[in-house]
């Protein structure tokens, strides 16, 4: 008799978006298993021809809630690179505030309400409002004043107003980044407390080493802006992004796949980690001694702690950054001057998620004639379904729901964002005659 | 809303950027004691646990695909109130951009050779499919509002959505109209209740909330030709998110009718 075990997790949950987890086993022989994006397909890139360059970022940063900063930051980078327009010193300072924002509100809400319920056995945050209060509390103290950076400097957090090509059409007061420099100084016991909590829990063990993709910059620890650098030794301009993308399409996921060297690639905490240890602020590399990392981390799981590194690293930045602003004021500029020619111009930041690449072609009327975007998730997804085919076989012996929720606290570490999920889970045991 | 016990409601979503979601989660915040007067019995993006014995069911995202329909339609025969949670569900939205192109154009330019593979349909809001009790209009929603929304919904009042336009609450904010500086703004015909949050940025409205039950288009229509405003110019901001509820003036403009 052929003991066939099927997992099929319909929609996982806590992360952002559909996706199903299918594995099937035989005899103890892994038969099959996919990652399966199912979200509805957007079409954003079609979308965006005809549209005017100034609406761009608009309707770009509608492709994802969670990382809308980021996404219009890349916009407008790929905007202006296009029309060749040169960004004021108090620009590029305010966007990477706004930035280090983002980064902020989404690892505080991936590491404590989508991950942590996994380490304390628990279906949600919600449980945890009466078992471990004080933790909760300090989540949404941490997250509000993430949100808090992002709405001072561009109106709101999800779905940023004042940035505009060229520069911005509204600006934090200086009162106001005093306060959130006053508030950022006050929240390091929170990142130490965050640390000595992630730094507690007890890690899925999983080593897979792969190759490691994230954007580099000699001068500082990249979010905004750089080269692609790879652990496989590639090195190149954002330009050239095609060469390690390779954007390819199965039929069960309405998500493109990437591949370069190998047949999957990392993009996200980890790679940043991997790739640019060195550029680490003094405190974020104490946090990630304190929580067992050192470069290279081959550990998949380990993504999420190496959020919690550029938690601190970002609260660190944040403040130096806001420190900057200060020391120069705040002027009250007009956006930079743009000459509309036919042209194209390639963006690219580090979102939380990874890499993110906006690639526009605008015409003469300062229409979009052709857009190309390149997502972390995507970039991510053949990634995951390799360290699924490495990570069953180790665990085939354990009961189906164990070897379920190994799967699950994997396809989360990643932080995968195809958009909400609804559980909807079966699973089955199926024995059948040889 | 009178039930034994907490109401229980279930957040669903659709195509979307689930950033309404996102901000209901950045609504406890500031309302921790939200999770004391409601049970959430579903939230895909944030809790493991399912459940199908749902009072309130609040949708995010437009119906796209016709597997969406069905989906809708069961969440309906449970729910005793729909609520559409911002504009992809209230009016279709940011996806309905792609009523611009033809389908298949669009279809084929995403994924080429094997844009078969992949189902789509046209972008509705979900009242295009169900009947909806509410809407809490926004790209994103306010987390005020959806706090002022859930006390009404306990308290069994009528939730208190503006219908009276963006410009009321500009002036009360002693913003520059943005007319006078040359750029074209939705926010006389459009639905406040946002406090202006765009124009107070410096940004136009770009009618997300949709527009008021009696806009007066042919003011609109005065004010864009006293600015030396084309139609052209606006239509650009009537089909930003909006493009569902004009898509048939569109067409009639395309086949050269007025």
């Amino acid at each position: 008799m052929v003991v066939h075990k099927r997992i099929e997790v319909h929609h996982v949950t806590r992360v952002e978006g559909h996706g199903n987890i299918v594995v099937e086993m035989a005899d103890g022989q892994l038969k099959d298993c996919r990652f399966e994006v199912v979200e509805a397909p957007r079409f954003f890139e079609a979308m965006l021809r005809g549209r005017s360059y100034l609406e761009a970022s608009h309707i770009t940063s509608r492709i994802c809630g969670i990382c809308s900063t980021g996404h219009a930051i890349t916009s407008l980078q790929a905007t202006e690179k296009a029309l060749a327009v040169q960004l004021s010193q108090q620009t590029i300072l305010l966007r990477k505030l706004a930035l280090y924002g983002e980064i902020l509100d989404s690892h505080i809400l991936h590491v404590y309400m989508l991950v942590a319920p996994d380490f304390l056995g628990v279906g949600s945050v919600i449980p945890l409002v009466s078992t471990h209060r004080e933790v909760v509390l300090r989540a949404l103290r941490m997250k509000k004043l993430a949100g808090d950076i992002c709405a001072a400097i561009t109106g709101r957090h999800t779905h940023p107003i004042a940035m505009t090509v060229g520069g911005f059409t509204h600006f934090p007061k200086i009162c106001e980044l005093e306060q959130l420099y006053g508030r950022l100084e006050s929240a390091r016991s929170d990142t130490d407390a965050t640390v000595e909590l992630f730094a507690s829990l007890s890690w899925p063990q999983f080593e897979r080493e792969t190759e490691y993709v994230s954007l580099t910059h000699p001068d500082e620890y990249a979010f905004v802006g750089g080269d692609i650098v790879t652990s496989d030794g590639v090195y190149l301009p954002v330009e050239d992004y095609l060469r390690v993308t390779n954007e390819y399409i199965v039929p069960y996921s309405t998500a493109k796949y990437t591949r370069d060297k190998r047949d999957s690639y990392m993009v996200g905490a980890l790679a940043r980690f991997n790739n640019n240890y060195d550029q680490l602020t003094p405190r974020a590399k104490d946090a990630a001694v304190a929580l067992g990392l050192a470069p290279k981390v081959t550990n998949p799981y380990s993504n999420s702690a190496a959020q919690v590194v550029e938690i601190v690293h970002s609260m660190d930045e944040s403040i130096r950054t806001i420190d900057k602003l200060l020391e120069r004021g705040i002027s009250l500029e007009e956006p930079a001057q743009i000459s509309i020619d036919q042209a194209e111009g390639v963006g690219a930041c580090e979102v939380p998620r990874g890499l993110l690449i906006h690639h526009y072609w605008i015409g003469p009327d300062g229409c979009l004639t052709g857009a190309n975007c390149v997502i972390p998730t995507n970039q991510n997804i053949a990634n995951i379904e390799a360290d699924m085919h490495e990570l069953v076989p180790h665990i085939s012996h354990k009961p189906l729901d164990s070897i379920q929720l190994d799967l699950e606290m994997l396809v989360r570490a990643y932080d995968p964002c195809i958009s909400c999920s609804v559980h909807v889970l079966k699973v089955t045991d199926a024995h059948e005659d040889r | 809303m009178t039930t034994k016990g907490k109401p229980k409601v279930a957040f669903f979503d659709f195509t979307s950027c689930e950033g309404c979601q996102l901000t209901v989660l950045d609504s406890l915040q500031d309302h921790l004691d939200l999770l004391e007067a409601i049970e959430i019995v579903q939230f895909r993006e944030a809790i493991t646990e399912k459940g199908e014995n749902y009072l309130v069911a609040f949708i995010e995202g437009c119906c796209s695909r016709p597997i969406d329909e069905t989906r809708l339609m069961k969440i309906r025969d449970q729910a005793a109130i729909v609520v559409a949670l911002g504009t992809c569900a209230h009016l279709g939205g940011i996806n309905t951009l792609k009523y611009l192109h033809p389908l298949d154009d669009t279809r084929a330019y995403v994924y080429g050779n094997q844009a078969a593979w992949f189902e789509t349909a046209d972008a509705r809001p979900i009242e295009a499919i169900i009947p909806v009790d509410y809407a809490i209009p926004g790209c994103p929603i306010d987390r005020f509002e959806f706090i002022a929304f859930i006390k009404a919904l306990l308290l069994g009042k009528r939730p208190d959505i503006p219908d009276y336009p963006v410009c009321v609450e500009c002036k009360l904010k002693e913003n520059t109209c943005l007319y006078t500086k040359g750029q074209v703004c939705m926010g006389p015909v459009t639905r406040a209740g946002c406090g202006a949050i765009c124009p107070s940025f410096g940004q136009p409205c770009e009618a997300c909330r949709g527009f008021i039950s009696n806009a007066n288009d042919a003011s609109l229509q005065e004010l864009l030709g006293s600015y030396g405003l084309t139609v052209d110019d606006i239509l650009r901001r009537y089909t930003m998110f909006t493009t569902y509820q004009v898509r048939e003036s569109l067409l009639r403009r395309q086949n050269g009718g007025a």
